[in-house]
């Protein structure tokens, strides 16, 4: 058996070829960046060594403070959108749904699967304003909400906040599902014992729920996390990262940054701190999986 | 009281339904319309009639069948070698002894955080300099390479609880690691597997940055960038043609979804909360 399992010349062949590839493509890239956010220009054309000062020059860049400041917004409604709502579809179908339980969650899920692109085409549709009204605007207009009617992704005021409707309105799904199946590992006589004791519905969230459920939510806030830091593909097809910046992300403004204006050393600076953002926040989070919320 | 509430709950799930799902139907019987509902009638209006000219226009016309027929190739290579790659490495990182298991694993594991955007300035210098610039390999290969941590992720939890008393049955009835990889794990893996093939197929398919940056001739685009340059070819105006065109891209994904969301949804949750 141990000779089976440890045969070299098998696990040679099954580890290789997939750990060069990774190596390759996944994890030099990341280490690559970090040697080029020490370079200024475009490697082949004036490609020099600038030290530090690509990331002094980050530090005071407006454009960059504005992306990361859209970018922190965005994960802050959409990372609370998505797992709140994911959380409440998910005690509803377990507590509430006593017909169709695998019918609804399976038209819940249904969106995660839709390409990011015609989402947004859909979306950009559905909050039109010119030439004709979008869905919404048109069904405001005929229950006579007239005054609501406006260019929702054409404003800054606005924009943000329909693209972040728009993630959440993809992804909630998907955490309803996940939280779904851990409410199904909570055993039922847990519960009973609890509303025998006098438990009413908010406490048996608060009490017993909520911390049986700290670890799944960790789980779901650090992939909710991790999705919105890399915010790109939805508001490229949404807003093209505007009204003017108001929906332009890091990873957005990197891509402008690297392949439209190809300062390949200062856009890696920018690429650099997205992987630190995304490691660091999930630490933070899981942090709260041993200490008392 | 209790009527009243066990109604209010229907009207909340149902509200829920249909946000969720209205959408969706908007599109498909809005890529059957004709130009002239657009200007006439409001935009919740149903198709007048089943205008499939929309579709045709999209597949000839906005060149829908080659980007349909890229990103199928794209994703189905892809997707032989991930499946390939999460069954035996994943065994390997799981199962087998070695003395670099645990760092291995935990390489490909930090992989699942890698933001796309951290590595793509460096990839974009690495296809140049092979001359893979604007070839299918330079997406296949990325398609794989950013598959594998989730993949492998989700294989192990099954893969862990794979009973070492059936394996060894096979080692004594004479098994070698491949025969037992072929004849036992891949058929106790068929969910997981499954799950696997399902979810990366949605990745594969919605892929946007990497075609984006890597693809630029027309006749290797993806459907994605296709779709997210439809606009300019056909006009803002013809919203017919566009929704028909993002209605295509969807129907695949669809038809996936329908024949295998339990196991898709099974295999998720099993995954995530035991992995």
């Amino acid at each position: 058996m141990n000779k089976v399992l440890g045969n070299k010349k098998a696990i040679g062949l099954f580890i290789l070829p997939p750990l060069v590839l990774y190596a390759i493509i996944v994890v030099l890239p990341v280490a690559w960046s970090f040697y080029y956010s020490f370079y200024s220009g475009t490697p082949g054309l004036k490609w020099e060594f600038a030290g530090i000062e690509n990331y002094i020059r980050l530090v005071k860049d407006k454009n960059f403070i504005a992306a990361l400041w859209v970018n922190v917004r965005y994960i802050v409604i959409v990372m609370i959108g998505q797992v709140g709502l994911g959380l409440a579809l998910s005690l509803m179908f377990h507590f509430w749904l006593k017909k169709f339980k695998s019918f609804i969650r399976t038209l819940v899920f249904f969106p995660v699967v839709l390409p990011t692109v015609a989402v947004g085409q859909l979306f950009a549709k559905i909050y039109e304003i010119q030439p004709n009204y979008g869905l919404l605007n048109s069904i405001l207009a005929n229950i006579g909400l007239d005054k609501l009617v406006q260019p929702w992704i054409g404003q800054e005021a606005t924009a943000l906040y329909c693209l972040s409707a728009m993630d959440i309105w993809v992804a909630m799904g998907f955490y309803s599902v996940i939280y779904y199946g851990a409410l199904l590992d909570i055993p039922g006589d847990v519960i009973e014992a609890a509303s025998i004791d006098g438990c009413n519905g908010w406490n048996l969230f608060r009490r017993i729920l909520m911390p049986l459920l700290r670890p799944i939510t960790i789980a779901c806030l650090i992939f909710s996390f991790t999705g919105t830091v890399k915010m790109f593909e939805s508001a490229l097809a949404l807003t093209n990262g505007g009204p003017g910046n108001a929906t332009k992300s890091l990873s957005m403004y990197m891509y402008n940054v690297a392949f439209t204006y190809n300062k390949m050393g200062y856009g890696s600076v920018i690429a650099i701190f997205i992987f630190v953002l995304c490691f660091a926040g999930s630490r933070v989070i899981r942090r709260f999986d041993s200490k008392e919320l | 009281m209790k009527k009243v509430k066990s109604y209010l709950i229907r009207i909340v799930i149902f509200l829920i339904c249909v946000i969720e799902i209205y959408p969706l139907f908007w599109l498909l019987t809005a890529s059957l319309k004709q130009q002239y509902e657009w200007t006439d009638k409001p935009a919740y209006a149903l198709n007048a009639g089943f205008y499939i000219q929309n579709y045709i226009d999209a597949w000839t016309r906005g060149h829908m069948s080659t980007y349909f027929v890229n990103s199928l190739i794209n994703t189905l290579v892809s997707l032989v070698f991930i499946v390939y790659f999460t069954v035996t490495a994943g065994f390997a990182l799981t199962k087998m002894d070695w003395k670099w298991r645990k760092r291995i694993d935990s390489l490909f594991g930090l992989g699942i955080m890698v933001p796309v955007a951290t590595a793509l300035i460096p990839l974009f210098q690495i296809y140049n300099k092979m001359n893979l610039m604007d070839t299918r390999l330079a997406l296949i290969l990325s398609y794989i390479a950013f598959g594998l941590s989730l993949s492998f992720y989700l294989v192990q939890g099954y893969m862990r609880s794979l009973p070492l008393e059936i394996m060894e049955a096979s080692v004594i009835d004479g098994c070698g690691i491949y025969k037992m990889m072929w004849h036992i794990v891949v058929p106790l893996m068929k969910n997981a597997i499954i799950t696997v093939l399902v979810l990366q197929f949605f990745f594969k398919w919605n892929d946007l940055i990497f075609s984006m940056t890597f693809i630029s001739s027309s006749k290797l685009k993806t459907i994605q960038t296709g779709l997210l340059y439809f606009q300019d070819e056909f006009g803002a105006k013809n919203w017919g043609a566009i929704f028909a065109s993002v209605s295509m891209s969807v129907i695949p994904l669809l038809f996936i979804y329908i024949a295998l969301n339990k196991k898709v949804i099974e295999g998720m949750t099993s995954g995530a909360v035991k992995g």
